[in-house]
């Protein structure tokens, strides 16, 4: 069978990946929005693989809450960036420190 | 055995297609790499044992998000290749911080023992179907944090609807209360005109 530390280690990797993509694409929202999601994908995957070794089926009532704030945060984020755009004509981060109250 | 190959196509598939959506030159081919990310890592829940989570992760985030950005991704007229600008130039940078931080979390799992309870070596013998477990459970331990997260979906959604709607100058709505207060008195007029006179409006 699979050792749990296969899990942990896909799910690492998927994090550091979401991270990495923070870094790299600084300027972009929706990418920043997108690595986002990777991240609480290698946190789903890591409550996941607990559960199950574990025996216990909490991590995975947390995983499904963490999936449902993911998608709150993904409209809710979205809709500011196209409310955003609609302003400025731009998603560049770099323009977001001119939006005042 | 099987399970075995199962994981490894699984897990390299999803690390592939995460790679692919940070380095996309294309918003839309993030997503839909993106999309390819959710249903591996579906696939990876599976052969741990969770069916219910797997099947969600399909239906939220592939049904769900991942079409919401790409309508979002689609409908804005960006120039992508402007927003690359500071790719090259974090690249390094950003290469060294994800390699430290992945050689930290892999030492630290390396050295991790698993406690008396969790050999780490299969997954426990479920004892009922997932789902009949993640009910029971849900709906009496957990039912006060599952109607807060109903809770937030909702806020979610009217927040998102207030924040995008906006009143647009160019349509020709009619305008409901101007036709209530209309009467026939005010706007029917009886008129007996005379022969080659005409009416007076």
């Amino acid at each position: 069978m699979i050792p749990l530390h296969y899990y942990l280690f896909v799910a690492a990797a998927l994090f550091v990946l979401g991270v990495l993509g923070i870094f790299l694409n600084r300027r972009n929202v929706i990418l920043i929005l997108m690595a986002i999601e990777l991240i609480l994908l290698a946190v789903n995957i890591n409550l996941v693989a607990f559960s199950a070794y574990l025996g216990d089926i909490v991590g995975q009532i947390m995983a499904m809450f963490v999936l449902t704030v993911a998608a709150a945060e993904a409209a809710i984020g979205l809709a500011i960036l196209v409310i955003f755009f609609r302003r400025r004509g731009s998603i560049a981060v770099d323009d977001v420190n001119r939006m005042r109250g | 055995m099987i399970a075995l190959i199962a994981f490894y196509l699984f897990a390299s598939v999803t690390i592939a297609s995460a790679v692919c959506v940070i380095f996309a030159r294309n918003p839309v081919h993030s997503v839909l790499w993106l999309i390819l990310a959710f249903f591996n890592a579906a696939g990876l829940m599976l052969i741990a044992g969770a069916e219910f989570i797997a099947l969600l992760l399909v239906i939220v985030y592939v049904g769900a998000v991942a079409v919401l950005f790409l309508f979002v991704v689609m409908m804005l007229d960006i120039d992508f290749a402007e927003l690359r600008s500071g790719f090259t130039r974090n690249l390094p940078f950003g290469i060294v911080v994800a390699l430290v931080l992945l050689v930290e979390i892999f030492v630290a799992v390396g050295a991790w023992r698993a406690g008396p309870s969790l050999s780490g070596a299969a997954p426990r013998e479920a004892t009922q179907p997932n789902i009949v477990a993640l009910g029971q459970v849900l709906y009496s331990r957990f039912l006060f944090p599952f109607e807060i997260a109903g809770l937030i979906l909702l806020v979610a959604m009217i927040g998102a609807i207030v924040l995008t709607h906006r009143r647009r100058g160019d349509l020709r709505t009619p305008r409901a209360d101007r036709q209530v207060r209309r009467r026939p008195q005010d706007a029917v007029v009886l008129a007996k005109p005379q022969v080659g006179e005409g009416v007076q409006l």
